[in-house]
């Protein structure tokens, strides 16, 4: 996983509420079995008209925003599917941040797994991004991780929270799997407990 | 005695391997469910770095969103699905975990089998790599999806890093009117909390319409738990759950299941113990409910009318009203009951169990679908077709007029050939309106078996009460 310490982008606004995993990634395109080459169908079908020529409305068609590093959108991002392919298109286009009053829980958790970071704001904050973001090309705006801030294109300011393990896993690109293999120890404990105290569990 | 405590409090406890400074935990997975899907790239993940399934036995494996639900003898036509599939067979060969092959009579929705075979058990973790993995909890089993890389972590370490959830209570009192089921309760909960209400917390349900539902009716409700924005739902264990459990495949034997059963009983949150958020709902207020729009919350009683965006006072959601409004093709203010369909579809993790077979069978006896309606019937799992089979119920839902399929996710998202076509309408036994869910351009209204027979047999959304 890349890690994330800051980041300088246009932000493409996707002013709708419960953007929803199917939105996102629609299921014909989960038919891989690879992680990378979804960029390209990130929001396959309000992006694309039936015959597969670009539908020039759509903010990521728009020649500000081809090249977005950022998303601002509506509450409850990401509802819907496990699909980790979501998180996968997404970065595969080149999006690595997400900005909303809410997100749905899995989603959220499949961002901090693949180096995006997803950020929860107040809706103000959002409306505010939101505004800046529709000025395209002339509004770049960066996150910095580490100092939890997010600066806008007018030299404003707007701090957000993270949870400090997930932050750390970021900024220092970690494998889940590595640490909690270091953990070996305490879950070989908590199995020998395990069976003993509930030996209808083994299979 | 310490402080009272919920049921989920009492599962997560007893789980928890490693608690980190900021309150992140390591919780230990007891039972873990795989798809076609959501697993290869976990497969290679492990692979790639050398790793192995720390306990294959405690892993099960099923193909099931991409099986094609006619004719299986010559295998999969499409090839990327094909390639799915096969992808599945070799890993389960390499790792050794428990698989149903698809052409194994076993082989069903992954959140079906794993009930049937008794692989569920009340009080364990359950993932999978699918949102749905919330139908576990009717046993009163913290069951939730995952994305691809915790299901390589979960393959690696039998772990999870997790945070505890908030614990809300939906109770449900009072009695069902005839004609109301499950579906109707998990839609009308899902249409009061919204799609995002339940979002950070674990809903356990509770009432007399709760406790009064089968095993598969409480499967239908948690199932949709994350409709409502919850990645689990639960249900407190009770003899009705020990009994549907006895004797399963997969399900602990003799003394080990009285031992079990003793534990198991220790399970129901304690009298006061601590809910966030309380939501109350009368069984009488409930009457049979369909989706109109595109979000599992854009519920109406089957005897309303579609709403309009000023209805909201929310502009977010004034504007996602106006959408829908616009994607499904309809007008505001129409009844619900004049609402003509093309399609429809009975199955799915939702309702593709038994029960729900004979629901619609019930209906559909006697019965045509109508002349411009094209209706299946897609069983959950070979197990469900074979006992539906032996009951005669196939012959009803064909002397009906309704295709009876093999067994698998079907249409409920269209993965394999079972689609709608751009503007078709249709009547679905699934848990997603989504735009496109079914097929580009396909307009979905979520409803329940009964409804769905309805609907099929007048051509139109029909209140299922009207029919006898």
């Amino acid at each position: 996983m890349d890690k994330f310490t800051t980041l300088t982008g246009v932000a493409a606004p996707l002013p709708m509420i419960n953007v929803d995993t199917d939105m996102i990634i629609p299921k014909q395109f989960l038919k891989t079995i690879k992680r990378s080459g979804l960029g390209k169908n990130l929001f396959d079908e309000m992006r694309y008209d039936d015959k597969g020529n670009e539908i020039p409305d759509f903010v990521l068609n728009k020649p500000a925003y081809r090249n977005a590093k950022i998303i601002v959108s509506g509450d409850n991002f990401g509802c819907g599917s496990s699909r980790e392919h979501a998180p996968w298109s997404l970065l595969d286009f080149g999006i690595r941040c997400i900005i909303a009053p809410s997100f749905a829980d899995i989603f959220y958790n499949n961002c901090f797994k693949n180096g995006i970071l997803p950020i929860r704001l107040p809706q103000e904050d959002v409306d505010k991004l939101m505004d800046d973001a529709e000025r395209g090309e002339n509004a770049t705006i960066t996150i910095d991780l580490e100092k939890q801030e997010i600066h806008g294109p007018d030299g404003g300011c707007i701090t957000f929270d993270v949870e400090p393990f997930r932050k750390h896993c970021l900024l220092n690109g970690l494998d889940d799997i590595g640490l909690t293999l270091q953990k070996g120890d305490a879950i070989n404990d908590f199995e020998a407990k395990r069976a003993a105290s509930q030996p209808w569990l083994s299979l | 005695m310490g402080a009272p405590k919920t049921l989920f409090d009492k599962i997560w406890e007893s789980h928890v391997v490693d608690t980190q400074d900021d309150g992140t935990c390591l919780i230990y997975i007891d039972r873990h469910l795989v798809h076609e899907v959501t697993s290869p790239q976990a497969f290679e993940g492990l692979r790639n770095s050398g790793r192995k399934v720390r306990h294959p036995e405690l892993t099960l494996a099923v193909p099931d969103h991409n099986v094609p639900t006619t004719d299986r003898s010559e295998g999969i036509k499409e090839e990327d699905s094909r390639i799915q599939v096969n992808t599945l067979d070799q890993n389960a060969k390499d790792t050794g975990i428990h698989y149903f092959p698809m052409n194994d009579l076993r082989q069903g929705i992954v959140h079906i089998v794993g009930p049937e075979e008794g692989f569920t058990l009340p009080g364990v973790t359950m993932v999978c790599g699918d949102s749905h993995t919330s139908t576990h909890g009717a046993f009163g089993t913290l069951a939730f999806g995952i994305g691809t890389s915790e299901v390589e972590h979960v393959l690696a370490t039998q772990t999870l890093v997790q945070k505890p959830a908030k614990n809300m209570l939906v109770k449900v009192e009072g009695d069902l009117h005839p004609g109301v089921t499950a579906k109707d309760i998990t839609l009308a909960i899902i249409g009061r909390i919204g799609t995002a209400g339940g979002t950070g917390y674990v809903i356990e349900y509770a009432g007399s319409a709760i406790r009064s539902l089968s095993m598969e009716g409480r499967m239908t409700v948690c199932n949709m738990s994350i409709e409502g924005g919850a990645r689990a739902g639960l249900i407190a264990p009770d003899e009705k759950t020990f009994e549907y459990i006895k004797g399963r495949p997969m399900a602990p034997k003799g003394a080990a299941f009285e031992q079990a059963v003793e534990y198991w009983k220790t399970l129901p949150s304690d009298e006061g113990a601590h809910y966030d958020k309380i939501v109350e709902i009368n069984a009488a207020d409930i009457i049979p409910q369909v989706t109109w729009g595109t979000s599992p919350e854009d519920v109406v009683p089957v005897n309303g009318k579609v709403p309009a965006p000023s209805d909201a006072k929310d502009p977010g959601k004034q504007k996602a009203i106006a959408r829908s409004l616009e994607y499904m093709g309809l007008t505001a203010g129409t009844n619900i009951e004049d609402i003509r369909i093309d399609r429809v579809f009975i199955g799915s993790c939702t309702n593709g169990r038994i029960e729900d077979l004979r629901a619609a069978a019930v209906i559909a006896k006697g019965r045509k679908v109508a002349d411009h309606v094209s209706a299946m019937v897609v069983p959950g799992s070979g197990l469900v077709k074979e006992q539906a089979e032996a009951e005669g119920l196939h012959e009803i839902f064909l002397e009906a007029g309704f295709e009876w399929r093999e067994p698998g996710c079907s249409m409920c998202l269209a993965m394999n050939p079972d689609r709608l076509e751009p503007g078709e309408r249709c009547a679905s036994t699934s848990n997603r309106n989504f735009e496109g869910r079914q097929g580009r351009g396909g307009r979905t209204h979520l409803l329940s078996p009964a409804m769905a027979v309805a609907a099929a047999v007048t051509g139109h959304l029909t209140d299922v009460r009207k029919l006898g």
